[in-house]
């Protein structure tokens, strides 16, 4: 243990006979069951987290697929009326020149959720094995998870002000597809899958393979 | 900062474990201005600020105004061939409030109305003495929990881009004006963003565990 310890110049709690508090720091001797700063629970490492994570990411993907199959925005005209999907939605903006506008859609309501899939299952996955991608490396791509997938939800942000905003009679009117919520419900569940990760687990791994 | 490698027994107190990857410091406050980073993984641990308690206090006031204003002015206009409709952010919020999808109308007022609220108002509460000097108010350890612990689901600055977006998506369709609450609501995000870089968390439970105890 102490080599290992030794070898990136670290020590973690847990070596030391330790229990961190990963609110607020505070470090307590191994076995106490509350931050008695904070209130926090302590765990040294959790292993149930991991099913936590496969749960809430199952949930995650489920909501996904009808969040994209049905449609997110009803728009009724004077002259038409038309059912989007996202995908529909971004496409349309970008016939209408609004590429820029187009791309941040498709970014946050495609690339994101769905990256965020693969990232969250591949942090998972690589806990178990030897991954040849660094701790350090993994941890960036745990952070980048956690900062980027609140931002999904600005399609929801975008459905809200449209419907609460066009509501013209006859004229112009646009109303919430079912899509809205099951695709809420999807980045909900992926933020919880991510906040339910123990990124010490991250550099646990690597201690052990280092041994 | 010093990463621990021998320890004093007994002694936690002014140990502090990396949150993210449970590395062990001694911790030391660094110099105004200057942070406490670990040396693994790279999470900011302290970053004191000078006067940060007064700042951070004014800014948790001008939210919570902002927000009050922000809410129930009229927030964007459209008008298109003689017909207009105005929309507050709390329009906005009850957009899903027919039908089934009343539980997203509530998540929607939460996200971007509540919660930011609520977190300006716990952050007060929990500040408002320490910056006094003062004993902390009745738990204010738990409600400083609870505003930390909220602080993901706190998604006004989401909000406004997605405005930016629903303008674009609207513009081909109406004429659209800005009411004084789309002001209000930009200025509360730049607030928000600003009040969080200011808040240094380990200072903030250090002192309020002293405090207490004393």
């Amino acid at each position: 243990m102490e080599s290992a310890g030794a070898q990136d110049g670290v020590m973690t709690a847990r070596e030391a006979g330790l229990i961190a508090c990963t609110r607020c720091t505070r470090v307590w001797p191994e076995g106490q069951a509350r931050c008695a700063r904070c209130g926090t629970p302590l765990v040294s490492r959790d292993p149930r987290s991991l099913q936590r994570v496969w749960a809430w990411l199952a949930v995650g993907v489920i909501c996904y697929i009808p969040a994209n199959l049905y449609p997110m925005l009803k728009t009724r005209t004077l002259f038409q009326s038309s059912d989007d999907t996202i995908i529909e939605g971004a496409i349309e903006l970008a016939s209408h020149g609004a590429v820029g506008i187009a791309l941040v859609i498709l970014i946050a309501s495609v690339l994101i959720p769905i990256g965020k899939f693969l990232a969250i299952g591949f942090l998972a996955v690589s806990l178990g094995s030897d991954s040849r991608m660094s701790p350090g490396a993994r941890h960036k791509l745990y952070e980048l998870v956690e900062f980027i997938g609140r931002w999904s939800m600005i399609d929801v942000f975008v459905v809200a002000i449209l419907s609460s905003l066009v509501q013209l009679s006859v004229v112009a009117n646009i109303n919430p597809g079912p899509a809205a919520i099951t695709f809420a419900m999807s980045v909900i569940f992926t933020m919880l899958a991510a906040q339910s990760f123990d990124p010490r687990m991250i550099w646990d791994a690597e201690k052990r393979s280092a041994l | 900062m010093t990463i621990a490698e021998d320890l004093p027994p007994g002694e936690t107190g002014e140990l502090i474990a990396c949150p993210q990857c449970d590395a062990l410091y001694h911790a030391e406050m660094p110099a105004a201005g200057e942070r406490a980073v670990c040396h693994r993984c790279h999470t900011v641990l302290i970053s004191p600020r000078r006067g940060a308690y007064a700042r951070v206090i004014a800014m948790a006031v001008a939210v919570v105004i902002l927000m009050v204003g922000a809410t129930f002015f009229p927030f964007l206009q459209i008008r298109v061939a003689g017909l207009t409709n105005a929309s507050s952010v709390f329009d906005a919020a009850l957009a899903f409030v027919d039908g089934p999808m009343v539980a997203l109308s509530a998540a929607v007022a939460a996200l971007i109305v509540l919660i930011p609220v609520a977190r300006a108002v716990m952050v007060i509460y929990v500040l408002g003495p320490l910056a006094l000097d003062r004993r902390p108010f009745p738990r204010a350890v738990d409600v400083f929990r609870w505003s930390e612990e909220l602080r993901p689901w706190s998604m006004a600055e989401i909000f406004v881009i997605g405005v930016a977006v629903a303008l674009v998506k609207v513009s081909d369709l109406a004429r659209v004006e800005y009411g004084p609450a789309f002001w209000m609501f930009a200025a509360l995000v730049l607030v928000t963003v600003f009040q969080d870089g200011f808040m240094c968390r380990w200072t903030i439970w250090k002192a309020l565990e002293r405090k207490t105890e004393s």
